[in-house]
């Protein structure tokens, strides 16, 4: 049975085990009819020429996991960031798990999507953010709010600055032979309030698995939200990430997507900006190898005027790796003096590595400044003779190079480990020891 | 030190250095004069091993050892030393950094291991307060926003770290003012012993009156047209170059 069906013949089953008398269970049932009508996107459509779905759509995924696979904290020690004190929402074969993880209801929430859909202390909140600014653009979405149920609920009333950032990590333990999970996150941050975020999804099995991942994210007036997601799972498991920012006036919001991994990634990242002087930042840094695909389609949709946006995306592909870049900046009549800065920058290492880079600015303001950039390139041969003038061996040379490359995307990171494990990552990407750490 | 034999290179197919015979002793400073486009920077990127540049015929040894089939590394590990005429920027790693990858490479080639942190910052705070170099600024990316003169000045920073055998100066003068080439000059001229070497390539003999050279040369269309003491460059200074080209010769 192709995976479409099986979705679909499995949804009664699953609407049957949930509480079928809440709101949600209307949109579950109107998403499972919208996915059953658009389907999973094919290469016909624009969004998705460069990125092919059938090496990945053609395993037989269990799409409900067994119940409570145990797992050691020191199995995933590694994949948390560890040295520092955080909130953490673990999540086994899409199951949570209470022991790994550290929640909290007090004064913030940061809990259970399942148990905020049900619980009537969460309703208002559910029923005002849940599900609204999602888009139908293609069937990873409807597909993943017909079987939402586990993912992050985090609420943050307003004035609140969080000084622990959260860790929302979903496992894949191969107890399954291949494994289908959709978390679903709802992240709702009041006015002037702050919040870190890490996120990362890690298969610890080579076993295939796919994650369709769908988070919103409301940012309140004067809010600012730091959020950073590791991608760098084994070659086995693909990831398509939804996500969905909305800001509100003077609120600040950014995204830093980290991709060394994975068979193939799927980035659509969409920033709503609905209220002035918004400052939205998207970042990213992509290094990949054999024939891994990473594909960053963004959306920064300036709605209100005098706004920012800076997006800023490098990437190194070697071996027959490809990767995708699809920027888009919608500007609204309304928004005039904004001011979006666009920029994606490839170094191929191979001759048989891709890049499909594709900026597209659509403007029906007047008054605004828009600018974009798109290198592709290889290593500078002169900057490399300089390097090895030095004594620094050509390996060391060039990943020497690719860091300085990356370097300015990592200026922006603001949370230390982050930026020391990032750093150390792209060390061990590169192979090399440089005689200092980067 | 470094002998030069009936060297040809050309790049793209294009012969730029057509029969160079040099020939540099230990304790010497030799400086390279001529107009632009003879072939001076070309003679120091293939003496250090810049790959886009072939070598059609001819040898350079340097040590009794022929450098033909080395990498730029390897020249490197050897004490070969190039101050680039033009540094390129570094983004993310900072002056310090670099150095410390660099020390510890030439370290790993003669199989040591890293330099201790605390030798590290010793050397680097000597060599820096020779060229009077801001602490702040070896925090700073490489060559990254540097003035013309603080490019030069890091590059003779990096050598004096380095402390090669045979240091080749490219241009080390030009964007420089006269109270930085003196800084400059006075870093190389402490440097120099009895068992290094300094190849001086320069347009004017400005240099030469702060790094007083043992021997001059003229460099003329990929050939070397004549050689003789400090003196020349005066010679050269007064009356151009016209009157050595080669046909004249």
């Amino acid at each position: 049975m192709e995976l479409k069906e099986k979705l679909i013949s499995s949804f009664l089953a699953f609407e049957e085990a949930c509480d079928v008398d809440s709101d949600i269970h209307n949109l579950r049932c109107d998403a499972i009819k919208e996915f059953e009508k658009i389907g999973f996107p094919s290469k016909k459509e624009e969004a998705w020429k460069y990125t092919s779905l059938n090496s990945v759509l053609s395993h037989d995924y269990s799409v409900f996991p067994k119940k409570e696979n145990a797992i050691e904290y020191k199995d995933i020690k590694k994949y948390l960031i560890h040295d520092i004190d955080t909130y953490n929402l673990i999540f086994i074969d899409g199951i949570f798990s209470s022991h790994l993880s550290q929640t909290t209801h007090e004064k913030i929430d940061v809990c259970l999507m399942s148990a905020a859909m049900v619980k009537p202390k969460y309703r208002a909140i559910v029923d005002q953010y849940f599900n609204k600014i999602v888009s139908k653009e293609n069937g990873f979405t409807p597909l993943n709010t017909a079987f939402a149920k586990e993912g992050a609920f985090i609420h943050i009333p307003k004035n609140l600055v969080v000084n622990k950032p959260v860790q929302i990590v979903n496992f894949a333990t191969g107890n399954e032979a291949a494994l289908m999970i959709q978390p679903r996150n709802l992240i709702v941050v009041g006015e002037n309030a702050q919040i870190q975020i890490i996120e990362r999804h890690q298969s610890l099995t080579d076993n295939p698995v796919l994650t369709n991942s769908v988070t919103e994210v409301f940012v309140g007036k004067s809010a600012m939200v730091d959020y950073y997601k590791i991608q760098n799972d084994r070659s086995s498991a693909s990831l398509i990430d939804n996500t969905f920012i909305e800001q509100k006036d003077n609120s600040n919001c950014s995204m830093h997507t980290f991709s060394f991994g994975g068979k193939l990634t799927r980035n659509n990242l969409n920033f709503y900006q609905r209220g002035e002087h918004i400052d939205s930042t998207l970042k990213g840094i992509t290094i990949i190898e054999d024939k891994q695909h990473v594909d960053h389609n963004t959306l920064v949709h300036h709605i209100s005027p005098n706004c920012e946006s800076h997006q800023d995306y490098k990437g190194i592909f070697a071996d027959k790796s490809t990767g995708v870049f699809n920027g888009k900046v919608l500007v609204e009549k309304e928004a005039q003096k904004i001011n979006a800065f666009q920029a994606n920058n490839n170094i191929l290492l191979d001759d048989q590595a891709t890049i499909n880079s594709k900026p597209q600015l659509e403007i029906f303001a007047d008054d605004v400044k828009c600018s974009h950039g798109c290198t592709i390139g290889q290593l500078d041969a002169d900057s490399l003779f300089y390097l090895r003038s030095r004594g620094i061996p050509l390996k060391e040379a060039k990943a020497l190079l690719m860091y300085a490359f990356a370097s300015n995307v990592l200026e922006s990171v603001k949370i230390p480990e982050i930026k020391k494990r990032i750093t150390h990552q792209i060390a061990l990407k590169l192979e090399v020891s440089l005689g200092f750490d980067l | 030190m470094l002998k030069i034999k009936n060297l040809h290179a050309s790049i793209d197919g294009k012969e730029i250095l057509k029969g160079i015979n040099l020939e540099i002793n230990p304790g010497e400073v030799h400086a390279i004069m001529g107009p632009n486009g003879s072939g001076k920077s070309t003679l120091s990127s293939v003496i250090a091993g810049k790959e886009e540049f072939e070598m059609t015929s001819g040898e350079i040894i340097f040590q009794n050892e022929d450098l033909t089939e080395l990498d730029p590394e390897e020249r490197a590990h050897r004490g070969i030393f190039l101050s680039f005429q033009y540094p390129v920027e570094i983004p993310g790693v900072s002056v310090t950094n670099f150095m410390k990858a660099s020390i510890n490479a030439h370290r790993k080639s003669q199989g040591l291991e890293d330099m201790p942190a605390n030798e590290m910052l010793k050397l680097i705070r000597e060599k820096s307060e020779l060229l009077e170099i801001d602490r702040k600024f070896l925090s700073r990316s490489l060559n990254q926003g540097f003035s013309g003169g603080e490019k030069k000045r890091n590059e003779i920073f990096q050598m004096a770290m380095l402390n090669p055998k045979l240091a080749i100066l490219d241009e080390t003068d030009s964007g420089l003012d006269i109270d930085a080439l003196k800084v400059v000059a006075n870093g190389v001229n402490k440097l120099r012993s009895s068992d290094n070497a300094v190849l001086l390539i320069t347009h004017y003999q400005r240099l030469l009156d702060y790094i007083v050279p043992d021997v001059v040369h003229v460099m003329v269309d990929g050939r070397i047209v004549k050689s003789g003491p400090k003196e020349l460059a005066y010679e050269l200074e007064e009356k151009g170059y016209d009157w050595l080209k080669p046909e004249q010769v």
